[in-house]
């Protein structure tokens, strides 16, 4: 793990029309590994997560303040293409979201729109290449013609990461990635991003303080839009600064 | 239909008014009797007012039924009706008179009264459909009688008139349909080449690009387009749309009738086009949010994650109502009364003037003609096949879009 | 790192020629928006712009001497007599009294032909049929001018054409700026327009036996319709057992709903006509037929009500004793009320407008008299309209326009009502 930071954000809000759904958050992120965000539902955790692409801004009423920068570079700068930032900042949704198109189609997706391969051979390559990487490749080799939707909900979550991945992305935004799978996917999902943490920046959000004790080196803990408290995985979960840190772990508060 | 038969069913709903009125107020005259009367606790089944509209449902079955028989069997004997009429319903009346006590479940029978009669108004439905079928089928097969239906459907030559005036009925080619299906074809075609990527391009827009406050604005604009009566898109396409295109087209040097393929299918296509929109937009709309999102997520812009996810995803639901479009295009017949011409012209030219299974319908039937001739009957195969069409295109439309909506499509 | 690939040049060229397309698929979408404004706005332009004027006619004003040779000796006079009359003469008389100079036939038919003949006799015949005293005197009538003088008057013919292309004369022209200049023609909103039944001349020509009809044939549709679509919709949804049939049933309603509507033009000639025997050209078949039209959408309506109505209410009702029955139609039903009152309007709008199924049972018939049951001929407003655009020349287009104007007036109204119905009584829920 290097100390180079990603992601640095000074004075973080987002609006709902009155409503603030982040009152002003500092945050820095690491270059590598993996930052949980943990809280009770509605502090705003995903807000912030959507924050990371700008995908608040595909929901109207949605306003934004202060300052995300990413390698130095404002992602709010009005000259900044939301579209380019996407294609550096990758996303997996709670619910795996595949395209109701065949596997390799949904991996081809984002290199063909971006126009990342130029020869077939190439896009081949890639997309065998993402779903390896995405632990997908020996259980769907065979079936890559076959319907995404038609994969178990673990595969498709994987799938939906291998999408991600074969635009080669900077950054992984995972939004409760695990909560509509079965345990044993969970699991394998759970060891994924043990190995994607080399390569990428992942931040996830969890409601399974178990998950964020597992995968992540960084926790932070929101509390109604706030930033309760950032520090290293092992410090939050064993001797946190904060009374309410404490009492969310302890699942004191809810 | 005489005043007297009016008078009549005033006369039922009277009585069967009355009889409700009467047998009520002897229930609720029994209950208050028996109340004060005896110590014991008698419950009545039914609450008073079920005596009565049981009375009054009885008596206006048998009124109604009464007068049914009457017109049917034997019409004009308006003393004997009155007379039976009467004495029908007093004995129902009084049937339900003598019954009235406690224990008597008068809620249930006039339940069940109510779930009947519904049930056969929900029959009457079907009963039109069955309509339709029979009636045009019957008059079909007489015409079919004539000209044979392989001809009808295969002759090249659309003449109606001519074959009656020198008494060829079911002579060969008069009653060739193929030059009137294909005109039927070029209107619907150019109607949907105006209405389908149009109505398909407002439903995107509004739902991908358009602010909340221009959704609201176009919105109803667009579904003005809807309420307005077809003569008066025929009345349009006459008077401006189809001069409008014949000053064009004179200037470019082609020689367009007033009346057209053209000016009749570019304005159908205007009247289908809030048929099309507004179900694409249901179903666009009806793609997961997920899915919007994913693509997004990837760097897609709108259009590409208009044309490359949300589209295929949408795709049945937008052929349904493509379907849809085209029965109603089939179908529509005010337009091309006024604005298509009535010449029987075998052409795929959309410049000339030409003909459709509906106007042929409207030229046969209008004018009084005498039931029985071989062209009065060609508008009723003309309907079966127009009939046929349709239903097939409604059906299979149909069964995907209730996926999405329970339509009105009218 | 592989920021490079999405930062390099050839990335930034994808995107932009990404962007193009972006632009040119949203330049799309607003153009289809706008097709379909401007395409509504041009039909509405197109018939405001020939329609308008025929909400105002042209009338000259008259001195006529009742001159009793006109009329039956005063011993003969009954109301028979005194309708035929010899007005013609008497308005002939009134006409060259203005022009004393006139001598020849030919002129003096010219002149003549500046009035609506028949507009200007049954004005006398009226006046004197009421009011028999008259004959003898001198009285001051105000006629309708020919339809001819009206246009020209209105600028829709060109003074400045050719005499030969035009159905007016030069000399013709003359007298009426003579008389115009004598204050004798007047520009008066057109009442005929509204009151009259149909004519043959257009200045005569009003929408009022058709507007009679087409109200006649409403009443009779919503009369029918309403508790048919009503109650097949509760059935449907209350009591039906849940099975193959009700599906048939509701697929066979949908379809309904989307059959050309001609098609139930053919079903009332072979049923209700040709089986049943009614006469054709009555308002009574015209609104069976459209109510057999029109049920299947308050079906339609009433569904999508009876659904919005949270079934809490049904089961509240049920668990304090309430029968099934009870339960829906004194709960559930007034709870729907707003969304079938507003389905039942939207398919009354339907009927109004709907013009081919009458042609198809002959209402189509020239009818010169109000309606007064609904077995009486009749025609309705959409068909009148129909027929007046068949005739090319500029006052019947005039009138035609303005008739749909009429008619998309009431129709607007309607939809209105319906609209505020709904939020209306949505809102006290």
């Amino acid at each position: 793990m290097t100390d180079k930071i990603k992601f640095k954000c000074r004075n973080v809000r987002v609006q709902y029309g009155d409503l603030e759904a982040l009152h002003g958050i500092d945050i820095d992120i690491a270059d590598r590994g993996v930052t949980a965000f943990i809280g009770p539902s509605g502090c705003g955790k995903s807000t912030f997560l959507r924050a990371f692409n700008r995908m608040n801004e595909t929901i109207g009423g949605a306003k934004f303040s202060g300052q995300i920068l990413m390698d130095g570079e404002d992602i709010y700068d009005p000259s900044l293409d939301p579209v380019l930032l996407r294609a550096r900042v990758g996303m997996v949704f709670q619910k795996p979201n595949p395209f109701p198109k065949s596997i390799y189609d949904n991996v081809a997706y984002g290199p063909r729109i971006h126009g990342l391969t130029e020869t077939q051979a190439e896009l081949d390559s890639l997309v065998e290449k993402s779903l390896r990487r995405a632990g997908l490749w020996e259980e769907v080799k065979d079936r890559l013609t076959e319907q995404g939707t038609d994969l178990s909900g673990g595969q498709q979550q994987r799938l939906v990461i291998a999408r991600a991945i074969a635009i080669s992305p900077e950054v992984i935004l995972m939004d409760e990635p695990a909560s509509a799978l079965d345990p044993i996917a969970t699991a394998r999902l759970e060891a994924l991003i043990e190995e994607l943490k080399t390569r990428y920046c992942i931040i996830i959000v969890t409601h399974s303080m178990a998950q964020a004790a597992r995968v992540s080196d960084k926790t932070a803990f929101f509390y109604e839009g706030d930033l309760i408290e950032y520090d290293d995985t092992e410090k939050i979960f064993t001797n946190p600064d904060n009374q309410r840190t404490q009492d969310y772990i302890t699942g004191r508060t809810g | 239909m005489e005043i007297i038969q009016l008078y009549t069913l005033l006369l039922i709903g009277v009585l069967s008014i009355g009889g409700f009125a009467y047998n009520r107020n002897v229930a609720r005259a029994s209950v208050r009797a028996l109340r004060q009367s005896g110590p014991a606790e008698t419950r009545w089944h039914s609450h008073p007012n079920y005596h009565g509209y049981l009375t009054g449902w009885s008596v206006a079955l048998v009124g109604f039924g009464l007068f049914i028989i009457f017109n049917l069997v034997f019409p004009n004997q308006v003393a004997l009706q009155t007379v039976s009429i009467l004495l029908g319903t007093s004995l129902a009346g009084l049937l339900v008179f003598k019954k009235i006590a406690p224990a008597f479940p008068a809620r249930i029978y006039t339940e069940r009264f109510i779930k009947t009669t519904l049930l056969a108004l929900s029959g009457l439905a079907i009963l039109t459909t069955f309509g339709i079928v029979f009636s045009l089928i019957f008059e079909s097969l007489r015409f079919f009688a004539d000209v044979p239906l392989f001809d009808f459907l295969t002759g090249l030559k659309w003449s109606p008139q001519t074959a009656v005036r020198s008494d060829q009925i079911g002579s060969s080619g008069a009653f060739g349909a193929v030059p009137v299906l294909l005109g039927t074809f070029i209107i619907m075609a150019i109607a949907i080449g105006v209405a389908g990527p149009v109505g398909l391009m407002i439903a995107i827009y509004l739902s991908e690009y358009a602010s909340r406050r221009m959704r609201a604005i176009v919105k109803p604009i667009i579904e003005i387009l809807a309420g307005i009566p077809t003569v008066v898109f025929g009345f349009f396409a006459l008077l401006t749309v189809g001069p409008a295109i014949r000053n064009l087209t004179d200037a470019l040097g082609i020689a367009v009738p007033t009346q057209s393929a053209l000016s009749a299918g570019v304005v159908m296509g205007v009247m289908i086009i809030p048929l099309i929109s507004s179900l694409s937009d249901d179903v666009i709309n009806a793609v997961p949010r997920s899915l919007r999102d994913g693509a997004y997520a990837l760097g897609a812009t709108k259009s590409e994650t208009m044309k490359q996810v949300i589209f295929p995803s949408a795709l049945p639901g937008i052929m349904a109502a493509f379907l849809l479009a085209i029965s109603r295009a089939i179908g529509e017949t005010m337009i091309v009364v006024m604005a298509a011409g009535r010449a029987a012209n075998l052409t795929g030219n959309p410049f000339e003037s030409v003909t459709t299974v509906t106007v042929q319908i409207v030229a046969l039937l209008t004018g009084g003609p005498e039931f029985d001739s071989t062209k009065t009957l060609a508008a009723f195969a003309l309907g079966l096949v127009l009939f046929a069409i349709t239903l097939i295109l409604n059906i299979i439309a149909l069964r995907t879009v209730r996926k999405y909506r329970e339509v009105s499509l009218a | 790192m592989n920021v490079s690939q999405h930062m390099s040049d050839k990335a930034r060229k994808h995107l932009k020629s990404r962007y193009a397309k972006e632009r040119r698929f949203r330049f799309y979408g607003l153009s289809a928006v706008l097709f379909a404004i401007a395409s509504l706005g041009w039909l509405l332009l197109s018939l405001f712009a020939t329609g308008l004027t025929a909400f105002q006619e042209h009338y000259v004003t008259l001195e006529a001497e009742m001159t009793v040779s006109a009329f039956a000796p005063p011993d003969q006079r009954s109301v028979e007599t005194l309708r035929i009359a010899d007005y013609k003469s008497i308005v002939e008389n009134a006409i060259e009294a203005k022009f004393p100079d006139v001598r020849t036939a030919g002129e003096k038919d010219l002149l003549f032909a500046l009035i609506s003949e028949s507009g200007a006799t049954d004005h006398l015949r009226k006046r004197v049929v009421r009011n028999p005293d008259i004959i003898g005197s001198k009285i001051v009538m105000t006629v309708p001018t020919s339809d001819q003088v009206d246009q020209l008057l209105k600028g829709h013919i060109d003074r400045n054409v050719p005499e030969a292309r035009r159905q007016i004369s030069d000399q013709q022209i003359l007298w009426l700026d003579d008389l115009r200049a004598r204050g004798a023609i007047k520009k008066k909103f057109n009442s005929i327009l509204f009151f009259n039944p149909d004519s043959r001349d257009p200045e005569l020509a009003g929408i009022a036996s058709a507007a009679v009809g087409s109200v006649m044939i409403v009443i009779i549709a919503f009369i029918l319709a309403l508790p048919i679509g009503v109650g097949a919709a509760i059935y449907l949804d209350e009591f039906a057992p849940r099975n193959r049939l009700r599906d048939w049933v509701e697929i066979n309603i949908n379809n309904l709903a989307a059959v050309p509507s001609i098609i139930f033009g053919l079903l009332g000639l072979a049923v209700f006509i040709n089986i049943f025997g009614f006469q054709r050209s009555i308002p009574l078949v015209g609104g069976m037929v459209l109510a057999l039209r029109a049920f299947p959408t308050i079906v339609i309506a009433t569904r999508a009500a009876l659904r919005s109505v949270s079934p809490a209410m049904v089961d509240g009702a049920l668990s304090l004793g309430a029968s099934h029955v009870q339960a829906v139609f004194q709960q559930k039903v007034p709870q729907a009320m707003p969304g079938i009152l507003t389905g039942s309007i939207v398919s009354m709008a339907l009927v109004l407008g709907e013009t081919a199924p009458l042609l198809m049972i002959g209402m189509v018939a020239f009818v010169t008299e109000i309606p007064t049951t609904v077995t009486d001929p009749a025609t309705a407003l959409p068909v009148q309209i129909f027929l007046w655009s068949e005739s090319p020349e500029r006052a019947w287009s005039e009138r035609t326009a303005a008739a749909i104007l009429i008619l998309l007036a009431i129709l607007m109204t309607m939809n209105a009502l319906a609209i505020w119905l709904r939020s209306r009584l949505g809102k006290r829920r």
